[in-house]
Protein backbone atom coordinates (compact mmCIF):
# COMPACT_ATOMS: atom_id res chain seq x y z
CA UNK A 1 0.00 0.00 0.00
CA UNK A 2 2.46 2.76 0.93
CA UNK A 3 5.17 1.59 -1.95
CA UNK A 4 2.48 0.61 -4.21
CA UNK A 5 0.04 3.47 -3.68
CA UNK A 6 1.15 6.20 -1.91
CA UNK A 7 5.05 6.48 -3.13
CA UNK A 8 3.66 6.55 -6.84
CA UNK A 9 1.11 9.40 -6.13
CA UNK A 10 3.50 11.60 -4.74
CA UNK A 11 6.11 11.24 -7.08
CA UNK A 12 3.50 11.97 -9.49
CA UNK A 13 2.29 15.15 -7.67
CA UNK A 14 6.02 16.17 -7.07
CA UNK A 15 6.03 15.77 -10.77
CA UNK A 16 3.14 18.23 -11.45
CA UNK A 17 4.35 20.78 -8.95
CA UNK A 18 6.16 22.89 -10.72
CA UNK A 19 3.23 23.24 -13.19
CA UNK A 20 0.73 24.31 -10.28
CA UNK A 21 2.82 26.12 -7.78
CA UNK A 22 6.58 26.36 -9.61
CA UNK A 23 7.76 29.09 -6.10
CA UNK A 24 8.02 25.80 -4.19
CA UNK A 25 10.65 24.82 -6.51
CA UNK A 26 13.96 25.48 -4.70
CA UNK A 27 12.32 24.25 -1.47
CA UNK A 28 11.65 20.79 -2.90
CA UNK A 29 14.47 20.66 -4.52
CA UNK A 30 16.28 20.99 -1.36
CA UNK A 31 13.93 18.42 0.48
CA UNK A 32 14.62 15.95 -2.47
CA UNK A 33 17.98 16.17 -2.34
CA UNK A 34 18.65 16.14 1.49
CA UNK A 35 16.32 12.97 1.43
CA UNK A 36 19.09 11.24 -0.13
CA UNK A 37 21.66 10.81 2.69
CA UNK A 38 19.06 10.21 4.97
CA UNK A 39 17.76 7.28 3.16
CA UNK A 40 20.90 5.89 4.10
CA UNK A 41 20.74 6.61 7.45
CA UNK A 42 17.43 4.64 7.16
CA UNK A 43 19.52 1.96 5.70
CA UNK A 44 21.93 1.55 8.49
CA UNK A 45 19.68 1.58 11.10
CA UNK A 46 18.05 -1.63 9.97
CA UNK A 47 20.93 -2.94 11.64
CA UNK A 48 20.49 -0.46 15.02
CA UNK A 49 23.54 1.24 13.59
CA UNK A 50 23.33 4.99 13.52
CA UNK A 51 26.20 6.67 12.26
CA UNK A 52 26.83 10.45 13.25
CA UNK A 53 29.44 11.48 10.93
CA UNK A 54 27.17 11.14 7.12
CA UNK A 55 27.76 14.80 6.60
CA UNK A 56 31.24 13.78 5.55
CA UNK A 57 29.93 11.78 2.48
CA UNK A 58 27.69 14.67 1.58
CA UNK A 59 30.82 17.17 1.48
CA UNK A 60 32.59 15.09 -0.59
CA UNK A 61 29.93 14.69 -3.18
CA UNK A 62 29.32 18.54 -2.90
CA UNK A 63 33.09 19.25 -3.20
CA UNK A 64 33.87 16.40 -5.37
CA UNK A 65 31.43 18.36 -7.61
CA UNK A 66 32.84 21.56 -7.08
CA UNK A 67 36.43 20.36 -8.31
CA UNK A 68 35.24 18.31 -11.21
CA UNK A 69 33.17 21.49 -12.27
CA UNK A 70 36.37 23.45 -11.94
CA UNK A 71 38.89 20.94 -13.37
CA UNK A 72 36.14 20.58 -16.27
CA UNK A 73 35.71 24.20 -17.11
CA UNK A 74 32.67 26.70 -17.06
CA UNK A 75 31.24 24.25 -14.40
CA UNK A 76 31.03 21.31 -16.01
CA UNK A 77 27.73 18.64 -17.01
CA UNK A 78 25.47 17.90 -14.15
CA UNK A 79 25.79 14.09 -15.44
CA UNK A 80 29.24 14.00 -15.14
CA UNK A 81 29.43 15.78 -11.66
CA UNK A 82 26.89 13.79 -9.89
CA UNK A 83 28.46 10.53 -11.59
CA UNK A 84 32.21 11.98 -10.09
CA UNK A 85 30.47 12.59 -6.98
CA UNK A 86 29.19 8.73 -6.84
CA UNK A 87 32.56 6.96 -7.40
CA UNK A 88 34.52 9.10 -5.25
CA UNK A 89 31.93 8.98 -2.15
CA UNK A 90 31.45 5.29 -2.98
CA UNK A 91 35.31 5.14 -2.60
CA UNK A 92 35.43 7.46 0.97
CA UNK A 93 32.43 4.64 2.07
CA UNK A 94 34.59 1.66 1.36
CA UNK A 95 37.58 3.30 3.00
CA UNK A 96 35.54 4.67 5.90
CA UNK A 97 32.92 1.71 6.36
CA UNK A 98 36.49 -0.84 5.97
CA UNK A 99 37.12 1.10 10.09
CA UNK A 100 34.00 1.47 10.81
CA UNK A 101 32.07 -1.39 10.05
CA UNK A 102 33.79 -3.59 13.08
CA UNK A 103 32.35 -1.90 15.69
CA UNK A 104 28.84 -0.98 16.82
CA UNK A 105 26.56 1.10 18.20
CA UNK A 106 28.22 4.34 19.99
CA UNK A 107 31.68 3.26 18.62
CA UNK A 108 30.11 2.61 15.35
CA UNK A 109 28.66 6.23 16.10
CA UNK A 110 31.70 7.81 17.15
CA UNK A 111 34.27 6.37 14.88
CA UNK A 112 31.81 7.55 11.92
CA UNK A 113 31.96 11.31 13.87
CA UNK A 114 35.62 11.41 14.27
CA UNK A 115 35.86 10.66 10.58
CA UNK A 116 33.41 13.50 9.74
CA UNK A 117 35.33 15.90 11.68
CA UNK A 118 38.71 15.26 10.41
CA UNK A 119 37.05 15.68 7.13
CA UNK A 120 35.74 18.89 8.56
CA UNK A 121 38.98 20.12 9.71
CA UNK A 122 40.88 19.34 5.97
CA UNK A 123 38.08 21.48 4.99
CA UNK A 124 38.84 24.28 7.31
CA UNK A 125 42.60 24.36 6.85
CA UNK A 126 43.80 23.57 3.56
CA UNK A 127 42.43 27.09 2.27
CA UNK A 128 44.64 26.86 -0.69
CA UNK A 129 42.52 24.16 -2.25
CA UNK A 130 39.03 24.62 -0.56
CA UNK A 131 38.87 27.73 -0.15
CA UNK A 132 38.73 27.24 3.67
CA UNK A 133 35.33 28.24 5.95
CA UNK A 134 34.33 30.29 2.55
CA UNK A 135 33.72 27.42 1.07
CA UNK A 136 34.45 26.28 -2.79
CA UNK A 137 32.54 28.19 -5.15
CA UNK A 138 30.51 25.81 -7.74
CA UNK A 139 29.61 27.62 -11.04
CA UNK A 140 26.42 26.40 -12.80
CA UNK A 141 26.89 23.57 -15.05
CA UNK A 142 25.47 22.30 -17.96
CA UNK A 143 22.79 19.79 -17.90
CA UNK A 144 22.67 17.11 -20.65
CA UNK A 145 25.13 19.55 -22.78
CA UNK A 146 22.76 22.63 -22.51
CA UNK A 147 23.56 25.80 -20.99
CA UNK A 148 21.01 27.08 -19.36
CA UNK A 149 19.04 30.30 -17.46
CA UNK A 150 19.12 30.18 -14.03
CA UNK A 151 15.16 29.35 -13.73
CA UNK A 152 15.66 26.52 -16.63
CA UNK A 153 18.63 25.06 -14.58
CA UNK A 154 16.61 25.46 -11.37
CA UNK A 155 13.66 23.60 -13.51
CA UNK A 156 15.80 20.96 -14.58
CA UNK A 157 17.84 20.52 -11.11
CA UNK A 158 14.27 19.73 -9.97
CA UNK A 159 13.38 17.13 -11.84
CA UNK A 160 16.79 15.39 -11.38
CA UNK A 161 16.19 15.90 -7.75
CA UNK A 162 13.18 14.12 -7.72
CA UNK A 163 14.57 11.58 -10.49
CA UNK A 164 17.35 10.24 -8.37
CA UNK A 165 14.78 10.55 -5.01
CA UNK A 166 12.10 7.90 -6.34
CA UNK A 167 15.00 5.62 -7.43
CA UNK A 168 16.94 5.67 -4.61
CA UNK A 169 13.47 5.51 -2.69
CA UNK A 170 12.81 2.99 -4.48
CA UNK A 171 16.02 0.93 -4.50
CA UNK A 172 16.37 0.76 -0.91
CA UNK A 173 12.84 -0.61 -0.36
CA UNK A 174 14.02 -3.61 -2.63
CA UNK A 175 17.23 -3.36 -0.39
CA UNK A 176 15.18 -4.08 2.54
CA UNK A 177 13.50 -6.89 1.62
CA UNK A 178 16.29 -8.56 -0.14
CA UNK A 179 18.35 -10.96 1.42
CA UNK A 180 21.22 -8.08 2.88
CA UNK A 181 18.42 -6.21 3.65
CA UNK A 182 17.03 -8.95 6.29
CA UNK A 183 20.62 -10.20 6.92
CA UNK A 184 20.84 -6.16 8.01
CA UNK A 185 17.53 -6.77 10.65
CA UNK A 186 19.56 -10.32 11.92
CA UNK A 187 22.44 -8.03 12.24
CA UNK A 188 20.69 -6.10 15.01
CA UNK A 189 18.65 -8.92 16.51
CA UNK A 190 21.28 -11.90 16.93
CA UNK A 191 24.80 -11.20 15.49
CA UNK A 192 26.04 -14.11 16.98
CA UNK A 193 23.35 -16.26 14.62
CA UNK A 194 24.23 -14.77 11.81
CA UNK A 195 27.98 -15.83 11.69
CA UNK A 196 26.85 -19.35 12.70
CA UNK A 197 24.36 -18.92 9.56
CA UNK A 198 27.81 -18.43 7.50
CA UNK A 199 27.34 -14.87 6.96
CA UNK A 200 29.15 -12.08 7.53
CA UNK A 201 27.85 -9.14 9.43
CA UNK A 202 31.16 -7.00 8.93
CA UNK A 203 31.03 -7.69 5.10
CA UNK A 204 27.07 -7.08 5.41
CA UNK A 205 27.28 -3.86 6.93
CA UNK A 206 30.23 -2.69 4.42
CA UNK A 207 28.44 -3.39 1.48
CA UNK A 208 25.11 -1.37 2.86
CA UNK A 209 27.71 0.96 4.47
CA UNK A 210 28.24 1.64 1.04
CA UNK A 211 25.29 2.35 -0.66
CA UNK A 212 24.60 4.83 2.07
CA UNK A 213 27.84 6.74 1.52
CA UNK A 214 27.15 6.97 -2.26
CA UNK A 215 23.43 8.04 -1.71
CA UNK A 216 25.16 11.06 1.00
CA UNK A 217 27.13 11.51 -1.80
CA UNK A 218 25.39 12.39 -4.41
CA UNK A 219 22.60 14.55 -2.31
CA UNK A 220 25.33 16.41 -1.35
CA UNK A 221 26.67 16.78 -4.79
CA UNK A 222 22.82 18.13 -5.39
CA UNK A 223 22.37 20.55 -2.83
CA UNK A 224 26.09 22.09 -4.16
CA UNK A 225 25.57 22.47 -7.49
CA UNK A 226 22.19 23.96 -6.88
CA UNK A 227 23.30 26.55 -4.04
CA UNK A 228 26.31 27.23 -6.10
CA UNK A 229 28.69 26.46 -2.75
CA UNK A 230 30.25 23.80 -0.85
CA UNK A 231 31.46 24.67 2.85
CA UNK A 232 33.23 23.08 5.66
CA UNK A 233 29.53 23.27 7.23
CA UNK A 234 28.32 20.51 4.84
CA UNK A 235 30.67 18.01 6.61
CA UNK A 236 29.95 19.77 9.60
CA UNK A 237 29.07 17.19 12.69
CA UNK A 238 25.29 19.16 13.27
CA UNK A 239 24.56 18.28 9.87
CA UNK A 240 25.03 14.71 10.55
CA UNK A 241 23.06 14.60 13.30
CA UNK A 242 20.43 16.57 11.21
CA UNK A 243 20.12 13.45 8.83
CA UNK A 244 19.26 11.47 11.70
CA UNK A 245 17.14 13.24 13.34
CA UNK A 246 15.21 13.80 9.97
CA UNK A 247 15.18 9.68 9.87
CA UNK A 248 13.64 9.61 12.86
CA UNK A 249 11.04 12.61 12.14
CA UNK A 250 10.09 10.56 9.28
CA UNK A 251 9.91 6.98 10.81
CA UNK A 252 13.21 4.96 10.68
CA UNK A 253 11.25 1.57 9.51
CA UNK A 254 10.06 2.86 6.12
CA UNK A 255 12.14 4.59 3.40
CA UNK A 256 9.18 7.31 2.79
CA UNK A 257 10.44 8.07 5.88
CA UNK A 258 13.29 9.81 4.59
CA UNK A 259 11.00 11.85 2.01
CA UNK A 260 8.32 12.82 5.08
CA UNK A 261 11.08 13.78 7.41
CA UNK A 262 12.87 15.81 5.02
CA UNK A 263 9.88 17.35 3.99
CA UNK A 264 9.07 17.88 7.32
CA UNK A 265 12.12 19.38 8.67
CA UNK A 266 12.48 22.04 5.85
CA UNK A 267 9.00 23.15 6.12
CA UNK A 268 9.44 23.65 9.76
CA UNK A 269 12.75 25.26 9.46
CA UNK A 270 11.64 27.79 6.48
CA UNK A 271 8.39 28.33 8.45
CA UNK A 272 9.71 29.04 12.05
CA UNK A 273 12.67 30.62 10.54
CA UNK A 274 10.31 33.34 9.09
CA UNK A 275 7.86 33.92 11.78
CA UNK A 276 9.47 32.33 14.87
CA UNK A 277 13.14 34.18 14.06
CA UNK A 278 16.05 32.81 15.91
CA UNK A 279 14.18 30.27 18.04
CA UNK A 280 13.41 27.95 14.81
CA UNK A 281 16.28 25.47 16.32
CA UNK A 282 14.09 25.47 19.82
CA UNK A 283 11.06 24.75 17.82
CA UNK A 284 12.71 21.38 15.96
CA UNK A 285 13.75 20.11 19.34
CA UNK A 286 10.71 20.33 20.49
CA UNK A 287 9.24 18.71 17.48
CA UNK A 288 11.85 15.66 17.99
CA UNK A 289 11.23 15.22 21.59
CA UNK A 290 7.16 15.12 20.99
CA UNK A 291 8.08 12.63 18.21
CA UNK A 292 10.06 10.29 20.12
CA UNK A 293 7.79 10.80 23.66
CA UNK A 294 4.65 10.55 21.49
CA UNK A 295 5.20 8.99 18.11
CA UNK A 296 8.02 6.73 17.95
CA UNK A 297 7.66 4.99 15.54
CA UNK A 298 7.75 8.82 13.11
CA UNK A 299 5.63 10.09 10.97
CA UNK A 300 5.17 7.63 8.68
CA UNK A 301 5.38 4.62 11.11
CA UNK A 302 2.63 6.25 12.94
CA UNK A 303 0.83 6.36 10.06
CA UNK A 304 1.04 3.10 9.35
CA UNK A 305 0.34 2.24 12.36
CA UNK A 306 -3.06 3.73 12.18
CA UNK A 307 -3.87 2.21 9.12
CA UNK A 308 -3.16 -0.89 10.68
CA UNK A 309 -5.03 -0.10 13.53
CA UNK A 310 -8.33 0.97 10.82
CA UNK A 311 -7.60 -2.56 9.12
CA UNK A 312 -7.54 -3.76 12.33
CA UNK A 313 -4.41 -5.74 11.95
CA UNK A 314 -2.43 -5.71 14.71
CA UNK A 315 1.33 -5.28 13.79
CA UNK A 316 3.15 -2.51 14.58
CA UNK A 317 5.89 -0.29 13.21
CA UNK A 318 9.18 -0.58 15.73
CA UNK A 319 9.92 2.78 17.24
CA UNK A 320 13.16 4.46 16.48
CA UNK A 321 16.35 3.83 18.59
CA UNK A 322 15.94 6.59 20.52
CA UNK A 323 12.17 5.75 21.14
CA UNK A 324 13.80 2.44 21.65
CA UNK A 325 15.76 3.95 24.38
CA UNK A 326 12.84 5.64 26.00
CA UNK A 327 10.98 2.10 26.01
CA UNK A 328 13.97 0.66 28.13
CA UNK A 329 14.09 3.61 30.51
CA UNK A 330 9.94 3.32 31.19
CA UNK B 1 36.99 -46.21 9.57
CA UNK B 2 38.21 -42.68 9.49
CA UNK B 3 36.14 -39.66 12.05
CA UNK B 4 33.94 -36.92 9.98
CA UNK B 5 34.90 -34.95 13.50
CA UNK B 6 37.81 -35.79 15.42
CA UNK B 7 38.96 -33.70 18.68
CA UNK B 8 42.01 -34.69 20.06
CA UNK B 9 43.84 -33.87 23.33
CA UNK B 10 41.52 -30.92 24.39
CA UNK B 11 42.71 -28.67 27.22
CA UNK B 12 40.44 -25.80 28.01
CA UNK B 13 40.36 -24.06 31.61
CA UNK B 14 37.94 -21.04 33.02
CA UNK B 15 39.80 -19.63 35.77
CA UNK B 16 39.96 -22.53 38.26
CA UNK B 17 37.54 -24.58 36.42
CA UNK B 18 38.64 -27.39 34.04
CA UNK B 19 36.25 -27.82 31.72
CA UNK B 20 38.44 -30.34 29.17
CA UNK B 21 41.34 -31.81 30.61
CA UNK B 22 42.71 -34.20 27.49
CA UNK B 23 39.34 -34.99 25.91
CA UNK B 24 39.55 -37.31 22.84
CA UNK B 25 36.06 -38.03 21.08
CA UNK B 26 35.43 -39.22 17.27
CA UNK B 27 32.48 -38.79 15.32
CA UNK B 28 31.40 -41.37 12.60
CA UNK B 29 30.01 -39.94 9.61
CA UNK B 30 25.90 -41.34 10.30
CA UNK B 31 26.50 -41.27 14.06
CA UNK B 32 23.75 -39.56 16.54
CA UNK B 33 26.52 -39.07 19.35
CA UNK B 34 24.61 -38.08 22.37
CA UNK B 35 27.68 -36.09 24.63
CA UNK B 36 26.32 -36.85 28.56
CA UNK B 37 27.66 -35.73 31.78
CA UNK B 38 27.09 -33.62 35.31
CA UNK B 39 26.17 -30.42 34.62
CA UNK B 40 29.22 -27.67 34.25
CA UNK B 41 31.21 -30.80 32.78
CA UNK B 42 32.21 -28.91 29.60
CA UNK B 43 29.48 -30.14 27.37
CA UNK B 44 28.78 -27.08 26.16
CA UNK B 45 32.04 -26.02 25.88
CA UNK B 46 33.14 -28.95 23.37
CA UNK B 47 30.31 -27.44 21.18
CA UNK B 48 31.59 -23.53 21.07
CA UNK B 49 35.02 -25.46 20.91
CA UNK B 50 34.00 -27.61 17.82
CA UNK B 51 32.54 -24.17 16.01
CA UNK B 52 35.07 -21.61 16.86
CA UNK B 53 33.70 -20.29 19.19
CA UNK B 54 36.19 -20.71 22.13
CA UNK B 55 39.93 -21.77 21.29
CA UNK B 56 40.93 -24.18 23.83
CA UNK B 57 44.38 -23.68 25.50
CA UNK B 58 45.85 -26.90 23.98
CA UNK B 59 44.37 -29.90 21.58
CA UNK B 60 43.11 -30.46 17.88
CA UNK B 61 39.92 -30.41 16.09
CA UNK B 62 39.73 -31.81 12.67
CA UNK B 63 36.83 -32.03 10.01
CA UNK B 64 37.33 -34.68 7.34
CA UNK B 65 41.41 -34.26 8.18
CA UNK B 66 41.25 -30.33 8.23
CA UNK B 67 42.18 -28.37 11.37
CA UNK B 68 39.37 -26.44 12.82
CA UNK B 69 41.23 -24.41 15.20
CA UNK B 70 41.39 -20.68 14.96
CA UNK B 71 38.65 -20.91 12.22
CA UNK B 72 35.92 -18.19 12.80
CA UNK B 73 32.31 -20.19 13.41
CA UNK B 74 31.59 -18.60 10.25
CA UNK B 75 34.25 -20.18 8.31
CA UNK B 76 33.55 -23.63 10.25
CA UNK B 77 29.62 -23.52 9.40
CA UNK B 78 30.92 -22.77 5.72
CA UNK B 79 32.85 -25.96 6.01
CA UNK B 80 29.26 -27.74 6.48
CA UNK B 81 29.07 -27.96 10.40
CA UNK B 82 26.00 -26.05 11.68
CA UNK B 83 24.88 -25.56 15.22
CA UNK B 84 21.70 -25.56 17.36
CA UNK B 85 21.12 -23.42 20.69
CA UNK B 86 20.27 -24.59 23.98
CA UNK B 87 18.64 -21.25 24.37
CA UNK B 88 16.73 -20.89 21.12
CA UNK B 89 19.21 -18.04 19.08
CA UNK B 90 16.70 -16.64 16.61
CA UNK B 91 16.00 -13.29 14.64
CA UNK B 92 13.44 -11.64 16.42
CA UNK B 93 11.96 -9.52 14.51
CA UNK B 94 11.41 -11.08 11.72
CA UNK B 95 9.16 -14.22 10.95
CA UNK B 96 10.23 -17.85 10.99
CA UNK B 97 10.09 -18.09 7.47
CA UNK B 98 12.00 -15.30 6.75
CA UNK B 99 14.52 -16.35 9.11
CA UNK B 100 14.59 -19.77 7.85
CA UNK B 101 15.43 -17.96 3.90
CA UNK B 102 17.65 -15.94 5.41
CA UNK B 103 19.92 -19.50 6.29
CA UNK B 104 18.77 -21.03 2.47
CA UNK B 105 20.44 -17.72 1.27
CA UNK B 106 23.44 -17.94 3.04
CA UNK B 107 23.70 -21.57 2.20
CA UNK B 108 23.32 -21.11 -1.17
CA UNK B 109 25.68 -18.13 -1.71
CA UNK B 110 22.50 -15.99 -2.37
CA UNK B 111 22.92 -13.32 -0.27
CA UNK B 112 22.06 -10.09 -2.76
CA UNK B 113 20.87 -6.82 -2.75
CA UNK B 114 18.38 -7.37 -5.47
CA UNK B 115 16.08 -9.88 -5.49
CA UNK B 116 13.45 -9.87 -2.74
CA UNK B 117 14.50 -12.78 -0.19
CA UNK B 118 10.85 -14.19 -0.48
CA UNK B 119 11.78 -14.61 -3.91
CA UNK B 120 15.09 -16.93 -3.74
CA UNK B 121 14.60 -20.37 -5.44
CA UNK B 122 15.18 -22.29 -2.11
CA UNK B 123 11.76 -21.23 -0.64
CA UNK B 124 10.72 -25.15 -1.14
CA UNK B 125 13.75 -26.38 0.64
CA UNK B 126 12.93 -24.01 3.69
CA UNK B 127 9.22 -24.68 3.91
CA UNK B 128 9.99 -28.19 3.58
CA UNK B 129 12.16 -28.17 6.87
CA UNK B 130 9.78 -26.26 8.52
CA UNK B 131 7.33 -28.59 7.81
CA UNK B 132 9.66 -31.82 8.74
CA UNK B 133 10.18 -30.14 12.40
CA UNK B 134 6.19 -29.55 12.41
CA UNK B 135 6.52 -25.59 12.44
CA UNK B 136 4.84 -25.09 9.05
CA UNK B 137 1.73 -23.48 11.04
CA UNK B 138 3.91 -20.68 12.75
CA UNK B 139 5.57 -19.41 9.73
CA UNK B 140 3.98 -16.56 9.29
CA UNK B 141 4.20 -15.31 12.65
CA UNK B 142 7.12 -12.88 14.16
CA UNK B 143 9.90 -14.79 15.75
CA UNK B 144 9.56 -13.27 19.29
CA UNK B 145 5.95 -14.32 19.40
CA UNK B 146 6.41 -17.99 19.23
CA UNK B 147 5.98 -20.16 22.61
CA UNK B 148 9.07 -21.56 23.58
CA UNK B 149 8.75 -25.42 22.08
CA UNK B 150 8.74 -23.99 18.69
CA UNK B 151 11.17 -21.65 19.41
CA UNK B 152 13.56 -24.55 19.58
CA UNK B 153 12.66 -26.15 16.73
CA UNK B 154 12.74 -22.97 14.70
CA UNK B 155 15.99 -22.92 15.60
CA UNK B 156 17.43 -26.67 14.89
CA UNK B 157 15.46 -25.90 11.76
CA UNK B 158 17.75 -23.10 10.70
CA UNK B 159 20.58 -25.14 11.39
CA UNK B 160 19.24 -27.73 9.19
CA UNK B 161 18.89 -25.31 6.13
CA UNK B 162 22.41 -25.17 5.76
CA UNK B 163 22.29 -28.84 5.11
CA UNK B 164 25.24 -29.38 7.24
CA UNK B 165 27.59 -32.81 7.33
CA UNK B 166 27.15 -32.32 10.94
CA UNK B 167 24.87 -30.51 13.11
CA UNK B 168 26.02 -29.68 16.90
CA UNK B 169 22.63 -29.38 18.94
CA UNK B 170 22.65 -28.86 22.99
CA UNK B 171 20.05 -29.95 24.42
CA UNK B 172 17.18 -30.20 21.50
CA UNK B 173 14.50 -30.76 23.19
CA UNK B 174 14.56 -28.80 26.66
CA UNK B 175 11.83 -26.76 26.67
CA UNK B 176 9.65 -28.48 24.49
CA UNK B 177 6.56 -30.18 26.11
CA UNK B 178 7.37 -33.71 27.32
CA UNK B 179 3.99 -34.79 25.73
CA UNK B 180 5.66 -33.78 22.58
CA UNK B 181 9.44 -34.62 22.68
CA UNK B 182 9.49 -38.04 21.48
CA UNK B 183 7.09 -37.32 18.59
CA UNK B 184 9.62 -34.17 17.80
CA UNK B 185 12.90 -36.53 18.34
CA UNK B 186 11.45 -38.98 15.78
CA UNK B 187 10.48 -36.54 13.05
CA UNK B 188 14.03 -34.63 14.06
CA UNK B 189 15.83 -38.19 13.86
CA UNK B 190 13.69 -38.88 10.92
CA UNK B 191 14.89 -35.41 8.79
CA UNK B 192 18.71 -36.47 10.03
CA UNK B 193 18.59 -39.45 8.84
CA UNK B 194 16.59 -38.51 5.19
CA UNK B 195 19.54 -35.82 5.22
CA UNK B 196 22.32 -38.12 5.70
CA UNK B 197 23.54 -35.79 8.90
CA UNK B 198 25.24 -36.80 11.23
CA UNK B 199 24.36 -35.69 14.66
CA UNK B 200 25.81 -34.61 17.91
CA UNK B 201 23.50 -33.93 21.12
CA UNK B 202 23.96 -32.92 24.15
CA UNK B 203 21.69 -33.94 26.32
CA UNK B 204 20.26 -34.57 30.43
CA UNK B 205 17.35 -37.15 30.07
CA UNK B 206 18.29 -40.52 29.55
CA UNK B 207 15.42 -42.05 27.94
CA UNK B 208 15.72 -39.59 24.73
CA UNK B 209 19.51 -41.10 24.70
CA UNK B 210 18.73 -44.11 25.03
CA UNK B 211 16.21 -44.25 22.00
CA UNK B 212 18.07 -42.08 19.50
CA UNK B 213 21.88 -42.23 19.96
CA UNK B 214 23.60 -44.82 18.34
CA UNK B 215 26.69 -43.89 20.76
CA UNK B 216 27.32 -42.00 24.04
CA UNK B 217 30.06 -40.27 25.38
CA UNK B 218 29.94 -39.53 29.36
CA UNK B 219 31.59 -35.88 29.74
CA UNK B 220 33.16 -35.85 33.18
CA UNK B 221 35.74 -33.43 35.54
CA UNK B 222 36.74 -32.73 31.72
CA UNK B 223 37.74 -36.22 30.28
CA UNK B 224 35.65 -38.73 28.72
CA UNK B 225 34.75 -41.38 31.23
CA UNK B 226 33.16 -44.03 29.12
CA UNK B 227 32.03 -44.27 25.30
CA UNK B 228 30.23 -47.27 23.80
CA UNK B 229 26.83 -47.75 22.19
CA UNK B 230 23.77 -46.41 24.77
CA UNK B 231 22.84 -50.34 26.46
CA UNK B 232 26.68 -50.70 27.18
CA UNK B 233 27.08 -47.01 28.76
CA UNK B 234 23.99 -46.31 30.74
CA UNK B 235 24.31 -49.48 32.69
CA UNK B 236 27.77 -48.77 33.76
CA UNK B 237 27.77 -48.71 37.46
CA UNK B 238 29.97 -45.91 37.54
CA UNK B 239 28.23 -44.19 34.86
CA UNK B 240 25.31 -44.63 36.85
CA UNK B 241 27.13 -43.14 39.81
CA UNK B 242 28.48 -40.12 38.46
CA UNK B 243 25.67 -38.86 35.60
CA UNK B 244 22.25 -41.05 36.19
CA UNK B 245 22.19 -42.11 39.55
CA UNK B 246 22.72 -38.13 41.04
Amino acid sequence: MLMRVIFPAIVLLAALNPLVFPQWDAFLTIVFAKALPVIGIILLLQAGQVSFGHAMFFAIGAYTAGFVGRWMGGGGELVLLLLAALAISVLAGLFVGIFVVRYRYIFFAMLNLAFSMVLFSLLEKFIHITGGSDGLRIARPTLFGQEMSRANYEFGIYYVSLALLALAIFGAWRLMDSPVGHAMKAIKSNETRVEYLGISPRRTLLVVYVVSAALAGVGGALVGVFQGIATPDYAYWTRSGEFVFVAILGGAGQVLGALAGSFSFEFIRVTAAAYLGDTWQLTLGLMLLGIILFAPAGIVGSLVNVGNRWRGRRTREKPSPLGQAREAVR
Amino acid sequence: MNALLSARDIEIRFGGVVAADGVALDVFEGDNLAIIGPNGAGKTTFLNICTGYLKPQAGRVTFKGRELLGSSPRAITRLGIARAFQIPQLFAEQTVLENMLLASASRAGRLGMFTRLADISQRGDAEAILEQVGCSDVKDRVASELPEGKRKLVDIALALALKPAVLLMDEPTSGVASSEKFAIMDTLIGALRAQKVTSVFVEHDMEMVSRYANRVAVWSAGRIQKEGPPDEVLTDPEVIRTVIGS
